[in-house]
């Protein structure tokens, strides 16, 4: 049995999974203040008699790394960068000591300057000073040579207790983002460390010994041991953990918009085939770019307790939320009163919905009834609206190749899912709104801890090999070796599916029906002269987002 | 978080499965370092710097500025679709409003292919800054255009195409012509009867590094740019005077092209030439990025930058100060005075000469006449003939046509005989016949 809990940042819904379903469900009150409180009571909410032991995986999602960044609660660290030609590094400073030292790397691996020791060493004492004990080291092109990041690691040694490197954490190219990412990660360890070590005893304590994995960005997992190799990765996996919810629910080859109404916003991704779409380069949150895979999702102002207002003659909603629906005690008229007028919502106080939508009525010039209806289906154009805008935004993606360009993939959404407290009122009205067949996930209310419950483990690793300079190198995963003139983009491949395998496996996953993809693969002849000097070599493979197979559920 | 002063659009279309053969310059490598460097200092993140998707044209965009022979489709291929395209997505998301200035990084270049189109020249088969020009001024009305070419090479194609139009400035800088292909651009090339002047050539001696190029850039092309106060900027902008470009001979650096982006500050960039692909072009476009986007470029230096080293001659240095006084003069004496004294008064103007595809090994000899004209740019007719066997009539009315020269044009094709194809280009009601 596994169980599955999404904490969101009001409520935590939690699953527990048998081969043929869900067997028990709960929705508790976030205690953002407790996380690992938060956890158990969800954990004992669909356990009850249950033998601990019959757990055979725990999966959750935290906000833990997002609520940081966004409340700026990160601990303190220092950063260590060094640049060489380019943009003066100084501009991407981050964290609370941030020093550039001389030392530069070039696209293609070769030094250009020597790292400057002793400005390291300078840097590191200053750092210390401050009383700082995490810190971040980060080169300009380290994920094509790792040596100069390597080299300050290994001076670091001793004096400090949270060290990361920039080379480990991605193989994409992008100096800003792996420094953000760095801090990040170097940033949210302690506290992502004491919320695992806490869950893992609360967990023994309870006579569950199965292994727990955290739901990441990319809509994959990885183990509670894991994770503090890279705990930013955990960010963003409350929408994460929904797009994964409706995967089963989606049909196989076509593309699906997958929304999830909540209360004050709407989640909003695509599905390709069942596999979501991703971020080209990263996670965004709280205006902080990084180089953690995620998902493509979208977040808008609009949801059941979105605020309803008006300018003129015109009806607005949202963006805000001051509070629950009028029907259940909040100050101003929502979606939510709508839908209780039109007795689509049941339960709280009718009249009060009833006249609050009166009054909203009377201003805009309609009956009470008419401003109701009026009220949703405006919102399921804004959401439309939003949800096309994303799609645009995903077929409007650069492109580098000729291929891409004449053969690109254009997504054209076939069909909706709706998730989240009014998907089953809202599913008509939306599929309507775009024209498309639509309908709310079974078990809406808990689709997206089903999600986190399945979610596979997954990870990637880019391969990069230079044979003119002899070397093929996989700096996230510390592999480097000697490349002969004949390697190829076969040997590459096979490299890259091999490192992406063990990666996986450390992370966690089960060795059964692993599935390993080639992302990208980019060879190019390199020529001197009118001689042809070498190969560049450059491949992605990655183990597909998607869910794990659990029996009759999916 | 970075912003940028000014909100710019990128096209970055490297064209990774492309090439015109495995070992030439111009191969799919080309951009492969330059998306490396941009890539990882991360500028597409910048807040007011937006990447788009370019593209592609249409043959009617092609037709605006070329007789394709016998057709468009057979001159080019895809990726000349897209990267003039990235060219006019640059244009439109301009004059769209949804950004002040663009640069699009693409390839195959363009500047090399004239009018007429019979195969390659110097890796250039269709003009791409052309095509672009074409269409800001059919669909977007856009009347002056300036385009100043600082390629290494001579922008003869342009040249060619805008040779009779007094309402598109071309100005090119380049290394002599004497020392570097195409062997043409010198001073005396100055437009044709009905646009003297409007043709601008500097040809900069060989070694030419920062101090040279800027004085020109300072001292020649803003001033003759204020003068002619075009609605738009069109930089052609080829990397290949850097001093590690193997196929040419000048030291301009990155700090160079960077300042010469801020000083000449045009509204739409396009990439031409730039063939030291790992040395040069990486540093280059970022600094070109940078300057566009009004942020500090100063760090952007090549591993092996040393100016001292670099520096031009004394000599050199006064050969240019002279020349810009030249080109200052000629300009001065732009119009009608100078195009009589050049090419005398006469209804008709004839001119013939040969014209060699150096990349597709085709020779092709023109005649072409044409109207003389003070109320537009005046329609011409040319008769060409390559050794493919291929021999068409091409007649061209201008934009903004007087009734006569329209008149002119009409009778032209409509007598066109004894060729395999006759074309009629008729830019004042945005139409292409053939016949």
């Amino acid at each position: 049995m596994i169980i599955g809990l999404d904490v969101g940042g009001t409520h935590t819904d939690v699953v527990l999974l048998g081969p043929e379903g869900v067997l028990a469900r709960t929705k508790e009150v976030t205690d953002q203040e407790n996380l690992v409180d938060t956890v158990l009571r969800g954990v004992d909410g669909v356990l009850g008699d249950i033998d601990p032991g019959k757990i055979t995986r725990v999966v959750l999602s935290t906000t833990l790394t997002t609520n940081s960044v966004i409340r700026n609660t990160l601990t303190p660290v220092g950063m260590v960068v060094a640049a060489g030609p380019g943009m003066d590094p100084k501009l991407h400073a981050i964290g609370s000591s941030f020093h550039v030292v001389k030392g530069a790397l070039d696209h293609r691996g070769a030094e250009i300057a020597a790292l400057d020791k002793e400005a390291v060493k300078k840097a590191f004492a200053l750092i210390r000073e401050k009383g700082i004990r995490a810190i971040g080291l980060v080169t300009k092109f380290s994920v094509r040579n790792p040596s100069h990041e390597e080299a300050m690691e290994k001076a670091a040694k001793g004096l400090f207790d949270t060290v990361f490197c920039g080379h480990r954490l991605s193989g994409v190219l992008n100096f800003p983002r792996r420094i953000a990412s760095c801090w990040l990660n170097a940033g949210v360890h302690d506290a992502f460390f004491s919320f695992s070590q806490a869950v893992k005893e609360a967990f023994r304590a309870r006579g569950i010994i199965a292994p727990v994995h955290v739901l990441k960005a990319d809509g994959g997992t990885f183990s509670l041991d894991a994770a503090l190799e890279c705990p930013g990765e955990t960010v963003l996996s409350g929408p994460s953990a929904s797009v994964m919810g409706a995967i089963p629910h989606s049909p196989s080859a076509k593309d699906v918009l997958v929304l999830d109404i909540g209360g004050t916003t709407t989640d909003m991704a695509v599905l390709i085939d069942k596999v979501p779409v991703l971020e080209p380069l990263g996670a965004e949150v709280g205006g902080v770019k990084t180089l953690f895979r995620a998902l493509k999702s979208v977040s808008i102002g609009l949801g059941g307790d979105s605020e309803l207002t008006r300018k003129g003659k015109e009806l607005l909603i949202g963006p805000d939320r001051k509070g629950p629906a009028l029907c259940l005690g909040g100050p101003v008229p929502t979606p939510t009163d709508a839908m209780a007028v039109l007795g689509l919502f049941e339960g709280g106080d009718r009249a009060a919905a009833f006249k609050g939508m009166e009054t909203l009525g009377r201003d805009l010039g309609m009956e009470t009834e008419a401003v109701s209806r009026f009220v949703l289906k405006s919102l399921c154009e804004k959401i439309r609206d939003a949800a096309f805008a994303m799609v645009e935004g995903i077929n409007a993606r650069p492109v580098y190749t000729l291929h891409e360009m004449l053969e690109g993939y254009v997504v054209k959404p076939e069909a909706l899912l709706v998730m989240g407290g009014p998907a089953a009122v809202l599913a008509p009205g939306l599929g309507e709104a775009c024209g498309l067949e639509s309908r709310a996930v079974p078990d809406w209310g808990v689709a997206n801890a089903i999600g986190a419950a399945l979610a596979r483990t997954t990870c990637a690793v880019t391969v990069l090999a230079d044979t003119q300079r002899g070397f093929v190198r996989a700096p996230e995963e510390g592999y480097s070796a000697e490349a002969p003139i004949a390697f190829n983009m076969d040997d590459a491949i096979a490299l890259a599916k091999k490192l992406v395998r063990e990666k996986a496996l450390r992370l966690g996953a089960d060795a059964k029906g692993l599935e390993v993809e080639v992302l990208e693969a980019q060879e190019f002849s390199m020529m001197r002269g009118y001689r042809r000097a070498g190969r560049n070599i450059r491949v992605r493979a990655q183990v597909k987002p998607g869910l794990i197979r659990n029996g009759g559920v999916i | 978080m970075l912003k940028a002063k000014s909100r710019i659009g990128l096209v970055f279309f490297p064209a990774f499965d492309w090439a015109i053969d495995p070992s030439h310059p111009e191969r799919e490598e080309r951009l492969l370092y330059t998306q490396d460097q941009i890539f990882e200092e991360g500028l597409m993140d910048i807040e007011g710097i937006q990447e788009f998707k370019p593209d592609l044209v249409t043959d009617q965009d092609i037709q605006r500025a070329h007789f394709c022979v016998p057709d468009e489709s057979t001159v080019t291929t895809s990726s000349h679709y897209v990267s003039a395209g990235g060219a006019k997505t640059m244009a439109r998301e301009l004059m769209e409003g949804h950004i002040e200035k663009g640069f699009a990084l693409v390839r195959p270049p363009g500047h090399h292919a004239m009018r007429v189109v019979h195969g390659g020249r110097g890796f250039c088969n269709i003009n791409i800054e052309a095509i672009m020009v074409e269409y800001l001024r059919s669909q977007w009305g856009v009347k002056r255009i300036a385009i100043v070419d600082t390629d290494c090479h001579h922008g003869d194609g342009t040249q060619d195409i805008y040779w009779h139009d007094p309402d598109v400035l071309f100005i090119s800088l380049h290394q002599d012509g004497r020392t570097l292909y195409p062997g043409s651009g010198f001073m005396e090339e100055l437009g044709g009867p009905n646009a003297a002047g409007y043709t601008v050539n500097i040809p900069l001696p060989p070694h030419t590094s920062e101090e040279g190029y800027l004085y020109t850039v300072e001292n020649a092309v803003m001033p003759i740019l204020d003068d002619f106060k075009p609605d738009l900027i069109i930089n052609s902008a080829g990397q290949d005077n850097h001093y590690t470009d193997p196929i040419t001979n000048m030291n301009f650096t990155a700090q160079g092209y960077a300042k010469l982006t801020e000083i000449l500050n045009p509204h739409i960039a396009v990439l031409e030439g730039g063939y030291s692909i790992e040395a040069a072009l990486p540093y280059v476009n970022a600094g070109i990025i940078l300057a566009m986007a009004g942020l500090d470029y100063s760090h952007v230096l090549e591993p092996d930058y040393n100016p001292a080293v670099l520096k031009e001659s004394k000599d050199t240095l006064q050969y240019i100060h002279k020349l810009c006084d030249r080109v200052m003069d000629q300009w001065s004496r732009r119009g009608p005075e100078l195009s009589q004294k050049v090419f005398g008064k006469k209804e008709f103007h004839e001119r013939s000469r040969s014209i060699m595809y150096d990349t597709d090994g085709i020779y092709e000899g023109q005649k072409e006449i044409l109207r003389s004209c003070s109320d537009c740019a005046g329609s011409f007719r040319i008769e060409s003939k390559s050794d493919r066997d291929w021999r068409i009539i091409g007649v061209h009315i201008p934009l903004n046509a007087c009734p006569a020269c329209k008149a002119q044009g009409e009778e032209w094709y409509e007598n066109a005989s004894g060729a395999d194809k006759a074309y009629l280009q008729d830019r004042s009601r945005d139409l292409y016949l053939k016949k």
